[in-house]
């Protein structure tokens, strides 16, 4: 017989996430309330991952034009050049700025990616009911929740800039489409992280997988 | 019938893997961790009510110090210009991408005003022993909205920006840099100091 680690999930007990309070799961269908705070009571996210897939494959359809259509376009006398996210990147190289570009790099191109595959490795792994290492795959999420908002970074270099550089004719900057598509992408993939329920994760577990 | 658990109130199931667990007796160390994953259940020990209420009046001085003096001064070829906070969402208004005004807009102005003023609507009334009005709302928009203000975020994108531009122009900081410097501190600071739990056995 295997024990059963003692969960609020399986004891027929709810936590509210708001408060903390523990109550006893109610026998009668419906919506149930938190009878300290009243916050709405579920055991689990409600349908956490087909929400969390569906936030998730908008932000890969957008990822595609945020990363092939320019950010912005710069004009200075009369010459015009735009800029992608990776080209962006690459002309900051390019000009001996390689501390900047790494932080353009790693914000921009690693961050949307890394999160991206392993929100899809989450969805998978719960859905196939793997008990495999569960404190590093909420190691892993943990991280994408805490790292994914640091993409907006180029949005805001985009803003700061437009706001900076429209000095007639002399210089100025447009923003791109791309800028707006890259925000949706970093606004998706946050969603997708918050309706996703780490809790999922440990259903599966017995205490002998641990660790 | 009440469905909460009689003299259970020490008991805490993990946000993050659901484990059933006892809190310690109130002098216990000061940061208790889940057994199993390692997620903070509960803290006590400083003040819950005077430090983020300081934090919170702080802050807001520290918002509308950025918001209305100038963030960065520029010259490019003897043309002098300053331009402020909202400059940038003004601006993308105008190039005619309302949506990402709107999302810029929303994550460096409008969800640092809600946290700042949620805190000051939660913790002064607290700090004279009153509950807030619609204490168990606010207290969720409050923790929910912390994500979404990126400031410091935006602050990095400027440092990004002017290193940018240094090549051929010369940019200074303003004021309000100086100010939204402080202000992502100490909203930082005030975001880990909120304890929900200890706020919730405060006005029960």
């Amino acid at each position: 017989m295997t024990v059963v680690p003692m969960t609020a999930g399986t004891h027929d007990l709810i936590a509210c996430h708001t408060c903390g309070l523990v109550s006893r799961r109610s026998e009668t269908p419906g919506r149930q309330r938190c009878p300290r705070c009243a916050a709405p009571l579920h055991k689990r996210i409600p349908r956490s991952l087909s929400r969390s897939w569906a936030f998730l494959i908008a932000a890969m359809l957008l990822y595609v034009p945020a990363n092939l259509l320019p950010v912005m376009a710069v004009t200075t006398l009369g010459q015009t050049r735009s800029d992608t996210i990776l080209s962006g990147a690459a002309y900051l190289l390019l000009h001996g700025m390689w501390p900047l570009a790494l932080i353009v790099f790693v914000a921009s191109v690693l961050v949307p990616l890394t999160k991206i595959a392993i929100l899809i490795y989450l969805l998978i792994s719960v859905q196939r009911r793997s008990s495999w290492r569960p404190l590093d795959r909420l190691r892993l999420y943990r991280f994408t929740e805490f790292v994914g908002r640091w993409s907006m970074v180029d949005v805001f270099v985009v803003s700061v800039l437009v706001a900076l550089v429209h000095l007639g004719q002399l210089a100025q900057i447009e923003a791109g489409a791309g800028a707006f598509y890259f925000a949706a992408v970093v606004v998706l993939t946050m969603l997708a992280a918050k309706t996703f329920d780490p809790r999922l994760i440990w259903d599966n577990v017995s205490p002998r997988d641990e660790r | 019938m009440s469905s909460v658990i009689p003299h259970h109130h020490d008991l805490v199931a993990c946000h993050e893997c659901d484990l059933l667990q006892r809190l310690p007796p109130e002098h216990g160390p000061a940061r208790v961790r889940c057994v199993r994953c390692g997620c903070v259940l509960h803290s006590h020990g400083r003040d819950p009510v005077a430090l983020p209420l300081a934090l919170g009046l702080s802050a807001l001085v520290l918002f509308v110090l950025s918001l209305s003096f100038p963030l960065l001064h520029f010259s490019l070829q003897g043309q002098l210009d300053s331009t402020h906070l909202i400059a940038g969402i003004r601006e993308l208004f105008a190039q005619g991408m309302p949506v990402l005004a709107v999302v810029v807009a929303f994550t460096i102005v409008i969800a640092p005003a809600v946290h700042i003023l949620l805190l000051i609507h939660l913790y002064l009334p607290l700090a004279f022993g009153r509950r807030p009005p619609a204490f168990a709302a606010t207290l969720r928009l409050a923790q929910a909205i912390v994500p979404w203000s990126m400031l410091e975020i935006f602050l990095l994108g400027i440092l990004v920006a002017t290193v940018k531009l240094a090549e051929q122009a010369s940019i200074q900081p303003g004021p309000a840099a100086w100010a939204l410097a402080a202000l992502v501190l100490v909203l930082a600071t005030a975001s880990t100091q909120v304890h929900p739990h200890r706020l919730w056995d405060r006005v029960a």
